[in-house]
């Protein structure tokens, strides 16, 4: 710690030592290495490279073509679970698009139409007011016209119909893992690390065995979906479960409940108000996953916008990812309202009719407007000469701001590439790799002890051993400079919502808004302004990962007892000094974790705009897509997730033990 | 005084927290004291416990937060497995039941009250009345006519479809009351069920309590940090210090004899005339002559202060039997009254 800000601690004066040593080593480093013929330090030679990729690629070749169990192969069990995931999907399907048919193409008879587009507006904008209000009904029911209005509506059900499979399957799948994590303490201990690998190996990676394996089609996009969107409900359901007061759990002990009754009686009614939040997030994850699940066959409005980026028609694109985002917000305030809604409150009739008016109305509308639709057209399908389309608009107004302030956006793009990112893209690839690797032990020691010592130098031995070194680098060059400038912008945008309620306001508009749209969306309006390259990465990604930096850092100084902020009054504190000398440190923890999510949500950004054009790990795993190579994605793959596993155990390290000295813990 | 059985009893009871409780208490014994147990690395949350609750009795466990009291009926009621010791419920050693055997004795003889009520969020009042007939397998109208008993026992009757988040503090304990007794348990444990109350309405829901045993004679153990509370309910209360039991007796020995000057400082500011009996004040026997009534040996001062004092002459002091024991005059209600030594 310093006093007064004049000593040192050893620590400190350790990391002072070790930047300086480190600018000496990127500017002179490659000659010094050279002068005692160890160039090997700068460069990881190609001679010791561990072929993991090739090994994996092979032992998927195995897995596919030879594994057989006696009666059935490998490949034709996959591909027999494919089919029973079809099922489901393909029922669903019917009954929001393209209705149940018998016989295929021309000789397709249909037997039942699907649901009319004025029944299923009905039936959400009855959910939103069973769930709330009429104002959210309004809501649910306008965003899903607009779909109808807007062209979108076969697209948008089909994209629907994969959510409203995904997410069942996520939900129910988390819960029985993390009930099971819960009950069972070893299990715990494997499932958390799994969870962390799902959660950071970018989506990219495992789309290539999950092609080989199930095959081209929606139903593979389903698994992506659920496994991508399934973790968080994992850890809520384990973190809700140990939430239930323990006087329940003992009452429902006393009462001599089995194990089962126990689980399904007590704990889970109990903890569902929790558990409705993971929920939330499975939804609007499997949203956030239905443009790179398109990549492999999900269709739908995800499609649409991968094929307009690829004809680069920023107006088609932009209309269905509008699209996309109002299908969000539409399903991301329904599901919280059903999870905040007041629920329990008792209601005096006994009649069924009179206790669930909503479900018999919205029974009567399916009905009544599917026999009218027969008649009417217009009524079972959104009549297309009604739809409007605004993409000519976007493509001009486009063009429009790129003519008029061309010279500006390339002026400051220019100044930010030559100023920030080149140096500092420099800066990291000229220093050797060991000397990075040692200061991450280091970091891990200072911080975790040996454990998080040997953790950070597996990990980045990892990534050096597989000849992704200079890859890393420009990756964490990117994700580097784009958290700093997020940390920049979120910070101040979370004190300013804490310091009065119409900024709250508005910046928790915004926030939630960035937080809705799909990774993808950013992409759309950052390659119109921006074309390609470093430069539109970095601002995509510093949109997407800026939520959590303003969010957290709200959250913590709001979670300030408030008789230190009045300890601090009465000692005749400024508001400047309030801010940096109570409010500050002690949100320091909070605002760190903010950070270290920050961090996470930048690296998976990274993969993503791979598509514009970086050079990093997520190029990489873009390229072993395209090239269906299972080992090179993987591998690269998981060297995001270790970058991304060093990251978070540093921060949370030392947020713990911020928390601890201060007191908090 | 003719002694009820034992209903529930625990010998040698140690609940040690920390590794190696078990090889530690094995090798101590009873004799272990603080020092050995802290030197140990561990924590002594209940030491070398022996209590007998009687059939019908009222038993309350008193204590400061962190002497033990809630890990002892936790203890009693096996939903924290003791280190070592017996618990002898009927004459059975609880801690030999297998998991099975312990959850029928939980479904038909033992009914808890929390805290903090503990009742079901999703369930309303009459579903968790019902809950504990539920996890038995009762059919569904035989349970929910049993809950609608019981709820008009604990007076909340017309509220069985109100779920608990639209009751008051008082109102839920009752739910849990009822709830704890649909299965009439023979063992009633009630850990500080009014703690979480208003005191005015700690007040009325210790009254309700009183009125229910009065009518359902259940053996009880009740656990309390409130003295007041353990001497207006208790028949007996045990006194716990730091996982050990300090004194065992009823309120008014409680307050005659404390054993320590711990106990004595909790009896200090207590109402003496709410817990002595007219029999513990009483002088000498009188001629009838000399006497202008009389009263019960068990009454309390308290209640026959105004009568004693009202009148000119003392008055008799009789057993249950009707038999004259001993006299009670002015003087002596007036220094129970004013605290004053009953010697001076």
């Amino acid at each position: 710690m310093t006093i007064a800000g004049r000593r040192l601690t050893p620590w400190a004066a350790f990391w002072l030592a070790a930047a300086i040593a480190s600018f000496f080593l990127a500017a002179h480093g490659a000659s010094m290495t050279a002068a005692i013929d160890a160039g090997w330090a700068m460069q990881y030679p190609a001679a010791w490279r561990w072929p993991l990729n090739a090994q994996i690629s092979a032992a998927m070749k195995w897995l596919v073509e030879e594994v057989h169990f006696h009666f059935f192969t490998f490949t034709e069990m996959t591909r027999g679970l494919a089919w029973l995931l079809k099922q489901p999907y393909d029922f669903i399907r019917s009954l929001l698009v393209g209705g149940f048919v018998r016989g295929l193409g021309r000789d397709a008879v249909q037997l039942l139409p699907s649901l009319s587009w004025l029944a299923v507006v009905f039936i959400v904008a009855a959910m939103g007011y069973y769930a709330r209000s009429w104002r959210l009904a309004l809501l649910v029911a306008g965003c899903f016209l607009y779909l109808a209005v807007f062209g979108k509506w076969n697209s948008a059900m089909v994209t629907l119909s994969s959510i409203l499979i995904a997410v069942p399957l996520g939900v129910v799948g988390g819960l029985l893992l993390g009930i099971a994590g819960y009950r069972w303490r070893p299990f715990d201990r494997v499932l958390t690390p799994a969870l962390d690998l799902m959660q950071t190996v970018p989506i990219f990676a495992y789309l290539v065995p999950i092609l080989f394996l199930f095959g081209f089609g929606p139903v593979s996009a389903l698994i992506a979906t659920v496994i991508y969107a399934m973790p968080p409900m994992v850890r809520v359901t384990t973190l809700a479960m140990r939430a239930v007061p323990s006087e329940i759990r003992d009452f429902a002990v006393m009462v001599g409940c089995s194990r089962r009754q126990m689980t399904w009686k007590v704990l889970v009614p109990a903890a569902t108000p929790s558990l409705m939040v993971g929920v939330n997030q499975v939804i609007m994850l499997s949203l956030n996953m239905v443009i790179i699940a398109s990549m492999i066959g999900a269709g739908g409005l995800g499609f649409e916008v991968l094929s307009s980026l690829r004809r680069l028609d920023i107006g088609a694109g932009l209309e269905a990812g509008i699209a996309i985002v109002v299908l969000a917000i539409a399903l991301d305030r329904l599901s919280q309202a059903f999870a905040q809604r007041s629920g329990y409150r008792h209601s005096e009739s006994s009649n069924y009719l009179t206790r669930h008016p909503w479900l018999v109305t919205t029974a009567l509308v399916v009905l009544g407007t599917g026999l009218a639709g027969l008649f009417v057209p217009a009524l079972q399908d959104y009549p297309a000469s009604a739809t409007v389309t605004t993409a000519p608009f976007w493509s001009d107004l486009v063009r429009s701001i790129n003519i008029a302030f061309f010279d500006q956006f390339e002026a400051a793009k220019v100044f930010m590439l030559v100023n920030i990112l080149m140096p500092v893209k420099r800066f990291m690839l000229a220093l050797p790799w060991p000397w990075l690797v040692l200061l991450a032990t280091i970091a891990g020691w200072q911080l975790g002890g040996w454990r998080l010592a040997t953790l950070c130098l597996g990990l980045s031995v990892f990534i050096a051993v597989n000849g992704l070194w200079e890859l890393a680098m420009v990756t964490i060059y990117l994700c580097g400079i784009s958290v700093a400038i997020a940390a920049m912008i979120g910070i101040p945008l979370g004190i300013l919502a804490t310091e009065n309620a119409h900024a709250q306001r508005i910046v928790g508009a915004i926030i939630d808004t960035l937080q809705t749209l799909p990774s993808f969306v950013y992409l759309i309006p950052v390659v119109m302004l921006f074309r390609v390259g470093d430069f539109a990465a970095m601002i995509a990604v510093i949109l997407y990962a800026l939520a959590p930096a303003v969010r957290y850092t709200a959250h913590g100084i709001r979670n300030i007892d408030p008789q230190l902020i009045e300890a601090g009054i009465v000692s005749g504190c400024t508001r400047r000094q309030l801010l940096w000398r109570i409010k500050m440190p002690l949100a320091m923890p909070e605002i760190m974790l903010g950070i270290n999510q920050t961090i996470m949500l930048a690296l998976s950004m990274l993969v993503i705009t791979a598509l514009v054009g970086t050079r990093d790990l997520g190029q990489e795993v873009y390229i072993a897509l395209t090239k269906a190579d299972v080992g090179r994605g993987l591998v690269a793959g998981a060297a995001i997730a270790f970058i991304a596993i060093i990251a978070d155990r540093l921060i949370s390290a030392g947020a713990a033990r911020t928390r601890q000295r201060l007191g908090l813990a | 005084m003719s002694e009820k059985p034992v209903k529930l009893a625990c010998r040698n009871l140690w609940k040690l927290f920390g590794d190696g409780a078990a090889r530690f208490v094995a090798r101590h014994g009873a004799g272990a004291d603080a020092a050995a147990i802290q030197a140990a690395g561990l924590i002594g949350a209940v030491r070398n416990v022996n209590i007998d609750v009687r059939q019908d009795e009222i038993f309350v466990i008193m204590g400061l937060s962190g002497s033990g009291k809630s890990t002892l009926v936790r203890c009693l009621s096996r939903l924290i497995e003791p280190t070592s010791g017996q618990i002898l419920f009927d004459g059975r050693d609880l801690l030999r039941a297998s998991t099975r055997e312990m959850i029928e004795i939980r479904r038909h003889k033992m009914g808890m009250v929390f805290q903090h009520f503990a009742l079901l969020p999703h369930l309303n009042v009459l579903q968790n009345v019902a809950f504990p007939l539920e996890v038995q397998g009762v059919p569904r109208d035989k349970r929910e006519a049993r809950a609608r008993e019981i709820i008009e026992l604990v007076g909340l009757g017309g509220r069985e479809s109100y779920f608990p988040r639209e009751l008051s503090g008082g109102q839920q304990q009752r739910v849990g009351i009822a709830r704890s007794l649909a299965v009439e348990p023979d063992i009633w444990f009630l850990d500080e069920p009014f703690s979480a109350l208003d005191p005015l309405i700690r007040r009325e829901m210790q009254d309700e309590f009183l009125r229910l045993q009065n009518m359902l004679h259940k053996t009880i153990v009740f656990i309390t940090h409130d003295f007041d509370e353990a001497i207006r309910l208790a028949d007996r209360i045990a006194i716990m210090k730091d996982g050990e039991m300090v004194q065992v007796a009823t309120p008014e020995e409680l307050v005659l004899n404390p054993a320590t000057d711990y106990v004595a400082e909790f009896t200090r500011d207590v109402s003496r005339a709410k817990v002595l009996s007219a029999g513990s004040v009483m002088g000498p026997v009188l001629r009838e002559s000399e006497t202008a009534g009389t009263v019960s040996q068990r009454a309390r001062v308290a209640q026959i202060a105004h009568q004693v004092e009202a009148a000119d002459k003392p008055f008799a002091v009789v057993d249950a039997e009707g038999r004259i024991v001993g006299s009670i005059d002015r003087r002596r209600v007036v220094n129970v009254l004013i605290g004053r030594d009953a010697g001076a």
